[in-house]
């Protein structure tokens, strides 16, 4: 039987994990340690739901609700003096409960803080647009889309942005594989050379270290050169590989001689 | 009705029947001036643009989804690859996140070989970045002269790493190796001419007629839209923001050197070629006191380059090969990767595009949950799309060589 492999998430795992180890936690602090902190969160709470809140690596991490994430920002822009978007993407706990977590970092150049804005939503969920509210948002949602495939509300142009229009799936979802998978094996050839070439022209291989000794197309084989398309396998590895070199080196270039050569102790900077 | 499955371009943004005098083109992605793989869909009048798109995405490696399959240390020679222009701030801002996350001390000789190695690639950088630029309005003799003088710093950290453009040259919890005997004494001459070049290269440009109208009062970007588009480094500070992250939040001893930030509140093209040459001064004078720095740290004999921390970080090499325990840990951290405790991290640094910030959520595994790359590229592209309406097409090239976007980093 074959060993049962989870399919929600195909991402590398540690071939050996200690039975009894516990990973440690980063220590998190109250909010109510940083003054400054502690009146921003003051301020979302008068307005807003807030499930949970603390200081971690000298940042605030605030909990809230996936629907007051427009207004919350707003906030925070206009009254809290946090007036850049610096990141905004979105992490996939698909495997675990089911859902995005979706984080918004800010920054407050006058206050000199960076505070992160969290929420949970459903895989088919929607998520407001802030872009009118941060151009920056503008990308980084049609970033999140395109990699995550979270849905965007009022988008003024969503669109896949790294990826091809016509591609399929979503390259960071934890449930893609590395390298790919049988859509983008055959995504080139499809788009080039159209489906009714497929059989000769087979899948892309990519893995990156891949390497097939009888394949005489794609590889130089250095040392053992056949002619291109050579049937290794029927015919056989010629004894000695193609000869390039003439005899006695190459014709219009001297051989390199030490004794004769300058050495350049320091050049002039 | 065009058929795209065969070996023929798909116009997919072209439609011939128009009835009005709008003309679409693509500029790029193979376009020399668009630095890297950059495809701008421009709707034009005349020769003015009404609407621009950037198209990206050429470049995409998928480094956060490689990052999510890798150790930690396994990642440092991917960052190389971001802003292949001045790689060890990227092998820098990675360092600094994982080293946050798992709490560890770097030591003081360590800490000023990076700023060292961060100042040298900032310089590295802006020459690029000049010389560039330059060379898109057609200065030919200011790029030749500014790549000579980046050929030497490449020369300087080549004698650091061994290697020119992806220098893998930071290690997580301190950097691998003492700079070479001959290294301060290259690094000094270069900082003694520097002046001199940077003045050569203002003489040549400063007052040029075709620079001042190819760079005056173009590309304006308000600080506004520069906040809204989550500007950083020089294109924010050219903008009218006083806003560097080593001065406001002072990473590794920025906090013990003297340095001015410049800006301007001009927020064109001028301003930021402006706020260019005036950040390569101050880089220098950094430099220089880094070198004093370190002249300090012999004298301390303080010889420690790599952290001690023996649950993330390998022993120094003499331990490992004299100590079983180190061997073994050794063994281990590299076999199976360190195991950062469970919690996430954002940190920002300054990197010579802008803020280059490493999110990092990590689950107590040897592999990060989620990375997330925060390249300052990105916006700098995007904010392309509210810029050029308005603009012409000469200007196009003019304002892309300003932003100074590089497309390892844009795309990841």
């Amino acid at each position: 039987m074959r060993a049962y492999k989870p399919k929600d998430d195909v991402q590398k795992k540690s071939y050996y994990t200690d039975r009894y180890w516990v990973a440690p936690q980063v220590p998190t602090s109250q909010v109510e340690d940083d003054a400054v902190f502690a009146a921003d969160l003051a301020a979302i709470k008068a307005k807003f739901d807030v499930s949970e809140a603390y200081i971690q690596v000298e940042q605030m991490v605030v909990y809230i609700k996936p629907e007051d994430n427009y207004g919350v920002l707003e906030l925070l822009r206009d009254e809290l003096g946090y007036t850049q978007l610096s990141e905004m993407s979105a992490i996939d706990w698909i495997a675990k409960q089911g859902q995005f977590e979706i984080f918004y970092q800010m920054l407050s150049m006058s206050k000199r803080k960076r505070l992160r804005i969290k929420c949970f939503i459903d895989e088919k969920q929607a998520i407001n647009s802030v872009s009118t509210l941060f151009r920056s948002a503008d990308w980084s949602e049609r970033e999140m889309y395109d990699m995550m495939g979270t849905i965007v509300n009022n988008h003024p142009y969503m669109k896949r942005i790294l990826m091809p229009d016509d591609w399929e799936g979503h390259p960071l979802r934890k449930t893609y594989p590395l390298q790919g998978d049988e859509f983008a094996a055959w995504y080139e050839v499809d788009r080039i050379y159209g489906k009714e070439a497929r059989d000769i022209i087979g899948p892309e291989i990519r893995d990156s270290a891949e390497v097939d000794r009888f394949d005489s197309k794609r590889f130089s084989r250095l040392g053992h050169e056949v002619p291109m398309g050579y049937d290794i396998k029927a015919n056989g590895e010629p004894e000695k590989g193609l000869e390039y070199q003439e005899e006695g080196g190459v014709f219009m270039i001297e051989k390199f001689v030490e004794d004769d050569a300058v050495i350049i102790k320091d050049r002039k900077r | 009705m065009q058929q795209p499955n065969r070996l023929r371009p798909f116009f997919e943004n072209i439609t011939f029947d128009r009835e009005d005098n709008e003309m679409i083109i693509n500029f790029g992605p193979q376009h020399p001036s668009a630095h890297g793989q950059l495809r701008l869909i421009l709707h034009l009048q005349q020769e003015q643009i009404t609407k621009a798109h950037p198209d990206i995405g050429y470049l995409h490696r998928g480094m956060e989804k490689m990052a999510e399959n890798m150790i930690y240390n396994e990642f440092m020679p991917t960052t190389d690859r971001m802003d292949y222009i001045a790689s060890s701030s990227n092998n820098y801002g990675f360092a600094l996140a994982v080293e946050k996350l798992i709490d560890v001390n770097v030591p003081r000789r360590a800490k000023v070989i990076r700023m060292m190695l961060l100042e040298i690639n900032r310089l590295m950088s802006h020459l690029f970045w000049l010389a560039t630029t330059a060379l898109d309005i057609g200065a030919m003799t200011v790029f030749l002269y500014a790549f000579r003088e980046r050929e030497y710093l490449m020369d300087i950290i080549e004698d650091y790493c061994g290697a020119r453009l992806t220098h893998a040259a930071i290690r997580i919890g301190g950097v691998p190796l003492d700079i070479p005997d001959n290294f301060i004494h290259d690094l000094k001459e270069f900082l003694d001419k520097l002046p001199a070049n940077i003045k050569d290269y203002e003489d040549l440009l400063d007052k040029n007629r075709i620079w001042l109208m190819r760079m005056e009062k173009v590309g304006v970007i308000s600080e506004e839209m520069a906040l809204s588009w989550a500007c950083t480094g020089p294109m924010l500070r050219a903008s009218g923001v006083k806003w560097d992250i080593r001065k406001e939040e002072p990473y590794e001893l920025y906090d013990e050197v003297e340095f001015e930030v410049p800006y301007s509140d001009k927020g064109d093209n001028y301003a930021r070629y402006k706020v260019y040459m005036a950040e390569m001064r101050e880089s220098a004078k950094i430099l220089y006191q880094t070198i004093d720095m370190y002249a300090e740290t012999v004298k301390n004999n303080e010889t420690e380059l790599m952290a001690h921390a023996p649950q993330y970080i390998s022993a120094p090499k003499l331990d490992i090969m004299t100590q079983n325990y180190s061997l073994m840990q050794h063994f281990v951290l590299v076999t199976q990767g360190m195991r950062p405790p469970v919690g996430e991290v954002y940190v920002a640094t300054e990197s010579p595009k802008g803020e280059l910030g490493f999110y990092i959520n990590s689950q107590g595994g040897p592999y990060p949950y989620r990375l997330k790359l925060r390249a300052p590229s990105f916006w700098h592209t995007g904010i392309l799309t509210d810029l050029l309406p308005g603009h012409y097409i000469p200007d196009v090239v003019s304002i892309i060589g300003t932003t100074n976007i590089v497309f390892g980093e844009v795309d990841r």
